[in-house]
C-alpha cells in the first residue's frame, strides 16, 4: 500500500526469557533426560536386540548408540545454528529489506555454535572407533589381513600430513577451523548489529554487507567439507558428489523452520509488532521452497545411484532400503520432509496462518532429524540401531538445551535493529 | 450529448492519489468499471476490493491432471503395451517415472494455467481492446466510471466526485 498511517513501533522491545518460558523448555529437557535415561537401561540390558549380533567379531556395547545419537544431534543442531547465521549474512549480501526486522532471530541460532563446536569434538574423541570405521590403524598397514585399499587411498583426507591411522589431524584441523570461523564470523555480525543500536548511520550495514560475502565464501566451502567430513565419512567406502548440498539442503529447511517458529513464538509473546502476516508468508514460502528443493536433491542421489546400479554406489540405499529398521523410515522420510508440507503449505493461506506454519515447521524439524538418523545409524550400528527411547530421549534433550540457548541469547539484546537503514521497508512489506 | 455518454473517465497523475481516490470514490457508492495504469499499481486491486484470483486452482487442477497422464502413459507403456526392462529394473520401473512425470505436471499446470489466463482475461489474438485513453499506456492512471452501472446517482454528481478525488480532467467516452 502506498500510504501508511505514522508507525510507532517500540523499537527498544527486548524478549524477556520468562520463568513460564524456561519452565516449559524444562520440562521438555527433564522429558527427554527421563527417556534418555530408560533407553540407556535397555540398551545396557539388552533392550530386545538381536542377541545373535553378539556372537559377531565385533560384539555390539550399548554405549555404541549413545555415541551414534550424540553424533546425529551434533551435526543436526550445528547445521540448524549455522544455517541461522548463513540466512542472516544472505539478507545482507541481498540487500534485503523485508527481513530486516527479524534478522537478529535469524542471528540468534548461532549462539549454539560454540557449545556445538565443544560438543562436536568431544564426541569424536570419545566415540572414534565406534562411530568411524576409517579410525582403525589395521585398515593401513598393508601387512595387516584387514588392509583396505581403498580407505588407505583415502586415507590422506583424514591424516595428512602425519602417517596413515595414527592422530587424524587433517581432520580435527578442519574441524576446529569450521567452528571456529563461525564463531569467528558469528561474534562479528552480532558485535556490529548491536553496535548498530548505539552509532545508527549506515556503516554497520556496509559492514556487515562486506562480511556476509567473506562468511557466504567460506561457507559454501565449509558447509560441503563438513558434510563430507561429519557425516559421509561414516560409509567409508562409499561417496556421492552432491552430499554436501544434501546435507546442507537438510540443514537448511531445518534451519528456516526453527527461524518461522521462533518468530511465531515471538509474535505470541507481544513482540515484534511489525511482523505480519506478509513477512511470515515469505517466510513460508522459504520454508515450502526449500522442502522441495531438499527432495530435489534426495531423489537427484537415490535416482542416479539406482539408474546407473553401480555396487558400491547402491549398497548405501540397500543397506536403508533392504533393513526391517531403517526401511520404513526411508518413507517416512519422504512422507515428513516432502509429501506432507508440499500438500499443507502449497495455498497462500496455509503460510500466511501461523497455525499451520507451526504445524508443518514441527513436522519438518521432526522429520529432518530422521533424515540424519538415516545418514548416521546404518553405517554406524547397522541391524542395532532404530528409533527407541533413546533416540527421542537425546533429541528431546538436544533441542531443548538448543533453544534454552538461543532464547537466552535472544534475551540479551534489543530485538529490532532499531537503525536498521531498511526498517521501514520491512514495516511496509506487502505481498 | 449526454445520451451518446457511455463512460465517465477519471485522469489521474500520480499512483498515490489514484490509491486515494479509489478508495474515496469506492465510498460514495460509485462503482468502478475498471482502472487503467500504464504499470503495476501495487495495492490497486486491493483499494478496488478484488478478490484473489482462482488461478492456482486452476494451476493445480492441470497439475494433477499431468501427474495423471504421465503417470498413466508410462505405466500403460512399459508394463502392459510392450512391457521392457531397462537397466535391469522390474517392468513398470517407479523411480523411472519420476522425470518424466515431473515435467509433465510441471508442462501441463503452466499451459494450463497460461490458457486460463489468456481466456478469462479476455486476451484471445483476434480480441479488439477497448482503449479508454491512450494515456493509459503512457503516462496517466485512468479511471473509467460506466454509468450503465451507476444508474442511480446524477452524472454531474459523478463528475464532482471524480474532480474533488484528485482527478485533472474528468472525460467522457463512449463506444460505438
Amino acid at each position: 500500500m502506498a500510504h501508511h498511517g505514522e508507525q510507532h513501533y517500540n523499537l527498544e522491545q527486548r524478549f524477556v526469557f520468562g520463568a513460564a518460558t524456561k519452565k516449559s523448555i524444562m520440562t521438555v529437557l527433564v522429558i527427554g533426560a527421563i527417556l534418555l535415561g530408560i533407553g540407556i537401561i535397555l540398551a545396557m540390558t539388552g533392550g530386545g536386540h538381536h542377541e545373535a549380533a553378539e556372537a559377531e567379531a565385533h560384539p555390539f556395547h550399548w554405549y555404541e548408540r549413545l555415541y551414534a545419537n550424540l553424533w546425529i544431534n551434533n551435526v543436526y543442531f550445528t547445521g540448524i545454528a549455522i544455517i541461522g547465521v548463513f540466512f542472516f549474512a544472505i539478507q545482507y549480501a541481498a540487500q534485503a529489506g523485508w527481513s530486516s526486522a527479524i534478522v537478529r532471530v535469524m542471528l540468534s541460532l548461532g549462539n549454539w555454535l560454540p557449545i556445538a563446536g565443544v560438543l562436536m569434538i568431544a564426541t569424536f574423541f570419545l566415540a572414534n572407533h565406534d562411530l568411524f570405521h576409517w579410525t582403525h590403524a589395521y585398515l593401513f598397514d598393508k601387512a595387516s589381513p584387514e588392509y583396505d585399499s581403498i580407505i588407505d587411498g583415502k586415507g590422506s583426507f583424514f591424516y595428512w600430513p602425519m602417517a596413515k591411522g595414527t592422530f587424524p589431524i587433517f581432520y580435527i584441523f578442519r574441524m576446529v577451523l569450521f567452528f571456529g570461523f563461525w564463531v569467528f564470523f558469528f561474534k562479528k555480525f552480532q558485535a556490529f548489529t548491536y553496535n548498530e543500536d548505539l552509532i545508527g548511520g549506515t556503516s554497520s550495514w556496509y559492514k556487515i554487507r562486506k562480511w556476509s560475502a567473506f562468511f557466504l565464501i567460506f561457507f559454501a566451502v565449509s558447509s560441503s567439507i563438513s558434510a563430507w567430513d561429519w557425516v559421509m565419512s561414516i560409509d567409508t567406502h562409499w561417496f556421492s558428489t552432491l552430499f554436501g548440498w544434501y546435507v546442507f539442503a537438510s540443514w537448511f529447511v531445518a534451519g528456516l523452520s526453527t527461524i518461522t517458529l521462533i518468530t511465531i513464538f515471538l509474535k505470541s509473546q507481544g513482540l515484534l509488532e511489525m511482523v505480519n502476516e506478509n513477512h511470515v508468508h515469505d517466510l513460508g514460502k522459504f520454508v515450502f521452497g526449500f522442502t522441495i528443493f531438499w527432495t530435489y536433491l534426495w531423489f537427484s542421489q537415490f535416482l542416479l545411484i539406482y539408474y546407473a546400479n553401480i555396487p558400491e554406489e547402491t549398497v548405501y540405499f540397500l543397506e536403508r532400503l533392504d533393513s526391517d529398521i531403517y526401511g520404513p523410515f526411508l518413507f517416512v522420510n519422504l512422507g515428513m520432509n516432502f509429501v506432507l508440507p508440499f500438500l499443507l503449505l502449497m495455498t497462500r493461506d496455509a503460510k500466511r496462518h501461523g497455525v499451520f506454519l507451526k504445524l508443518v515447521c514441527s513436522l519438518i524439524i521432526a522429520g529432518h532429524w530422521v533424515d540424519f538418523f538415516l545418514m548416521v545409524q546404518p553405517g554406524t550400528l547397522g541391524h542395532n540401531g532404530g528409533v527407541g527411547f533413546m533416540e527421542i530421549g537425546m533429541f528431546l534433550v538436544y533441542g531443548s538445551s538448543f533453544i534454552f540457548v538461543v532464547l537466552s541469547g535472544l534475551a540479551k539484546g534489543n530485538l529490532v535493529p532499531k537503525n536498521h537503514p531498511m526498517l521501514e521497508e520491512s514495516y511496509n512489506h506487502h505481498i | 450529448m449526454e445520451k451518446d455518454t457511455h463512460f465517465i473517465l477519471g485522469v489521474y497523475d500520480d499512483e498515490d492519489v489514484l490509491l486515494h481516490a479509489v478508495e474515496e470514490v469506492r465510498g460514495t457508492g460509485v462503482k468502478i468499471h475498471e482502472v487503467y495504469s500504464p504499470y503495476p499499481v501495487h495495492g490497486l486491486e486491493h483499494v478496488l476490493g478484488y478478490k484473489r484470483s482462482k488461478l492456482p486452482i486452476a494451476a493445480f487442477l492441470f497439475g494433477l491432471l499431468g501427474t495423471t497422464l504421465a503417470l498413466t502413459m508410462q505405466f500403460y507403456m512399459m508394463k502392459f503395451d510392450w512391457p521392457m526392462i531397462i537397466g535391469g529394473k522390474d517392468y513398470g520401473a517407479f523411480p523411472d517415472f519420476i522425470p518424466v512425470t515431473f515435467e509433465l505436471t510441471v508442462l501441463l499446470a503452466s499451459f494450463g494455467m497460461v490458457s486460463v489466463f489468456m481466456i478469462v482475461s479476455n486476451l484471445k489474438p483476434w480480441a479488439q481492446p477497448r482503449i479508454f485513453d491512450l494515456r493509459s499506456t503512457d503516462d496517466k492512471h485512468i479511471m473509467a466510471i460506466d454509468i450503465a452501472n451507476n444508474s442511480g446517482l446524477e452524472l454531474d454528481r459523478i463528475r464532482e466526485i471524480l474532480r474533488s478525488s484528485g482527478a485533472t480532467e474528468v472525460n467522457n467516452k463512449s463506444f460505438e
